[in-house]
């Protein structure tokens, strides 16, 4: 086929506005700190979430003190020695298949929260975020009696008191992921959301409560850094784990180094999706864009290196282009949505700067005619190509709807390129061809491996990754072993 | 081709017309070249194009843009009666609605043709007279398609000159499973020179090739001969125009006119029976191929019950209430 370049044509068919209702939402004009089953105040400064989208101050949020973490941790402390621990395993399944279909009955509840605090488009925290996050308490629910049967060891024990801190991108997604295998493991948690987006974990909170969870299983401390740094620093806590920048993690890795505490860290990536001659073109051009573009490019897993087959490289780029002409962005809560905003200010800034540098660098930018609101934090579907592996956006996390786009000649080059990062969370494979799809994935130095496919996720599937990206598995079994004493990985 | 009877081999004239345009002009030079050809095509992915479809089925078509995609729909339908029972007396009413839809209402377009067996084209085209609503006729042995090369050809002519000035055809679906791609080909050059001036659709009877790799060769057979359109289905196999099939027909004519220049049309048949339906397919195509085929003439949906909900539709955005079945004519 030759490289076809079609003009991007305004379409008669305008979708009117279709906005989901945000009356579902009751935000209160501030929020305390949940700990032991209640909402108290914080004894340090409160601080403003806003909507990204808007700018609009949503409400204030209180930030935890290291005395607030210390009321935190001992409450999750008694918990675990006096309800949570000694608790019949069957009876904290019970809890947290309760957990999970609240999730579900207030599903629109939790995705326009997210939306508004987080800026991603509804259709996504609607069909992703608030499902799965459902899903990953249904499924460590049902291991809650059954440890003894996950292939850990004949006894597996809690480690006792877990220290969580998530990132902004997925707030309650990731909440769930880090809550729901402490929780089915027997352990307690003091969970520290983002600055950024506080607001799906403190209505998690109130979840909790109408479960009639019993008081200090689950805490909740909002704040900034420090207050992360107090969770993961306090001597009562027995194990730690984060997701977020590969910078935090390593000054946790040091906090932590020496102590009896068990860590695992998440952190960044710079994926590889790697299309070859042989793929099906139309879906993997489908898969570039739910692997770059999917919640912004805010995906510590997104495809944000594109590795194409030198052959089919403007066939590719063509068809790319087109598809991204079609995307729409625009207000987060409306259902037509693909593109919602840019989390924060400051991401914003970093998204720019780079994107700056790679041009500075001599790569070519490319964006679609996109008009983007005037408030808010915005920034249109980007891509780089021209990009040689030793530029900076070829190599350095972005975290924004921005891809690079590197070529190959042959599967060897293919393989040690995408291998050429300091990261390995994970990687894509675009083939018609089976042998060729076990070949290469077997060579990828990457925590998951997603074959003619993008940013799938389940909770029966371990997730985590290689060298700068972490260690430690979140998902499936493994992800139990991570709360387990006498489980090792 | 032992089954092509001499009176009815390709003119000369065709003859220069069954060589595909350029870049693909050599490419039905043999049975093994069109076969590497239509095999070197890029593969589809089934779990990827569901999953597409799925996505942009999450659309939500609201208040103006519902009501520009109802008016649209009606305006691209091929209201269609194939049944054994069909009547002259049943043609002409089906005629009367198609250029009245809502005759309590004149605002509501006229649909874009009417579409009956051969026999019954010429009825067809006295009871639309000259309001603009095409006859198409279905030929070809339709819908099985499994009868001489002769007589699928006389069927066509037939067709054509009791007044059909659209022929919707099907393929040899036999030759294509058993990989016989070449006679497919020349089966359908044949059948649009047989067409003379009218329009030809070529039906790809998708529920019977199975795979979406299938649709997608088929797609590339039906226009590199020259059809007009290419159609999914008969109506009489199940399933028929689904989503994913459509992806695949709409993602083909859009690399086709980008290869060669010539834009194909695209005509979903049987199973669209909700505006719901309708809608999802008019989402598909404005972020497939784009506004150039929102049009009748280069769109169509195959359909007899689906114009009903249309209507009732039509008439609960502008009174706000359901009027119920009672307020549509019964076909």
């Amino acid at each position: 086929m030759t490289a076809p370049t079609v003009p991007s044509q305004p379409s008669p068919f305008e979708y009117a506005p279709a906005p989901e209702s945000r009356s579902i939402v009751d935000i209160a004009p501030s929020y305390g700190l949940f700990i032991d089953g209640e909402f108290v105040d914080g004894t340090g400064e409160s601080f403003k979430t806003v909507n990204p989208a808007t700018e609009e101050v949503l409400t204030e949020v209180a930030s935890g003190s290291d005395a607030d973490v210390d009321r935190a941790v001992r409450a999750a402390r008694r918990a675990f020695e006096k309800t949570w621990g000694p608790m019949r395993p069957a009876d904290r399944g019970k809890y947290l298949f309760r957990i999970a279909r609240l999730l579900q009955e207030r599903a629109r509840e939790f995705a326009v929260l997210e939306s508004l605090d987080n800026g991603k488009p509804i259709r996504e925290s609607r069909d992703v975020d608030v499902p799965l996050a459902a899903a990953h308490f249904f499924y460590y629910a049902g291991w809650a009696d059954k440890l003894d049967h996950v292939g850990l060891g004949t006894r597996p024990r809690p480690l006792g008191v877990a220290g969580q801190v998530i990132p902004w991108n997925f707030p309650l997604l990731m909440l769930a992921w880090k809550v729901a295998p402490a929780l089915a493991a027997g352990n307690t948690v003091v969970l520290k959301p983002a600055e950024t987006t506080p607001l799906t974990a403190l209505l998690f909170a109130e979840v909790c409560r109408q479960a009639d969870l019993p008081a200090g299983v689950v805490n909740i401390v909002t704040g900034a850094g420090e207050t992360g740094r107090a969770v993961v620093e306090h001597d009562d806590v027995d194990k730690v784990a984060f997701t977020g920048s590969t910078d935090v993690g390593r000054s946790i890795a040091r906090a932590v180094a020496g102590t009896r505490k068990k860590l695992t860290l998440e952190l960044g990536g710079k994926a590889a999706n790697i299309v070859f001659d042989d793929a099906p073109i139309d879906q993997a051009v489908e898969g570039i864009v739910q692997g770059i573009f999917f919640n912004q490019g805010h995906v510590c897993c997104a495809g944000s290196r594109l590795l194409v087959q030198e052959s089919i490289h403007d066939e590719v780029i063509a068809s790319l282009q087109r598809r991204i002409g079609t995307l729409r962005v625009g207000d987060p809560l409306d259902k037509n949505t693909d593109i919602g905003a840019i989390n924060s200010a400051e991401q914003l800034a970093r998204i720019r700067e780079l994107s700056d540098i790679g041009e500075a660098e001599g790569a070519q930018r490319w964006q679609p005619a996109c008009e983007l609101p005037d408030r808010g934090f915005w920034y249109p579907p980007t891509i780089f190509t021209d990009v040689s592996p030793a530029h900076r956006i070829a190599r350095d996390e972005i975290f924004g709807p921005v891809l690079s786009v590197l070529t190959f000649r042959t599967p060897d080059e293919a393989v040690a390129k995408a291998n050429n990062t300091t990261y390995g969370l994970s990687a894509g494979i675009w083939s018609e061809k089976g042998s060729r799809i076990l070949k290469i994935a077997d060579q990828l130095r990457a925590g998951v491996v997603w074959a003619n496919t993008f940013n799938k996720f389940d909770p029966t599937s371990p997730f985590g990754g290689y060298k700068q990206s972490g260690y430690g598995r979140e998902g499936g079994r493994h992800g139990l072993a991570a709360y387990l004493e006498g489980a090792e990985q | 081709m032992t089954h092509v009877l001499d009176p009815d081999a390709l003119s000369d004239d065709a003859r220069a017309l069954s060589v595909p345009l350029p870049p693909y002009r050599d490419v039905t030079r043999s049975d093994s070249a069109f076969r590497a050809f239509l095999h070197g095509l890029p593969g589809v992915d089934q779990v990827g194009a569901e999953a597409r479809v799925a996505q942009l089925g999450t659309r939500s078509i609201k208040t103006t843009s519902k009501a520009w995609a109802i008016d649209t729909a009606i305006s691209m339908v091929d209201l269609t009666t194939l049944e054994g029972a069909d009547t002259p007396g049943k043609v002409r009413s089906l005629a009367a609605k198609a250029m009245r839809p809502d005759p309590t209402d004149p605002s509501c377009p006229r649909v874009a043709a009417v579409c009956v067996y051969g026999d019954l084209a010429g009825v067809a085209r006295e009871a639309l007279g000259d309001s603009g609503v095409h006859v198409a006729a279905v030929a070809t042995a339709f819908p099985s398609g499994r009868a001489s090369r002769a007589v699928k050809l006389a069927d066509v002519r037939d067709a054509v000159q009791n007044g059909a000035d659209e022929i919707d055809m099907v393929i040899d679906r036999g030759a294509f499973l058993s990989g016989r791609y070449l006679d497919v080909y020349e089966e359908i050059v044949a059948v649009k020179e047989a067409c003379g001036e009218a329009h030809l659709k070529v039906i790809l009877e998708t529920g019977e090739l199975v795979t979406l790799d299938n649709v997608r060769r088929a797609s590339w057979i039906a226009m590199l001969a020259g059809g007009d359109f290419i159609k999914t289905s008969t109506g009489k196999v199940s399933p028929a125009a689904t989503l994913p099939v459509g992806l695949v027909m709409l993602e083909a004519v859009r690399d086709f006119r980008v290869a060669t220049g010539r834009q194909v049309g695209f005509k979903p048949a049987g199973g669209i029976r909700t505006t719901k339906d309708a809608v999802k397919h008019l989402v598909l195509i404005n972020e497939t191929v784009g506004r150039d085929w929102l049009d009748p003439g280069w769109f169509r949906f195959g359909a007899s019950s689906l114009l009903n909900d249309l209507l009732l539709q039509r008439q609960k955005l502008r009174t706000g209430h359901y009027s119920g079945p009672d307020h549509v004519s019964v076909d």
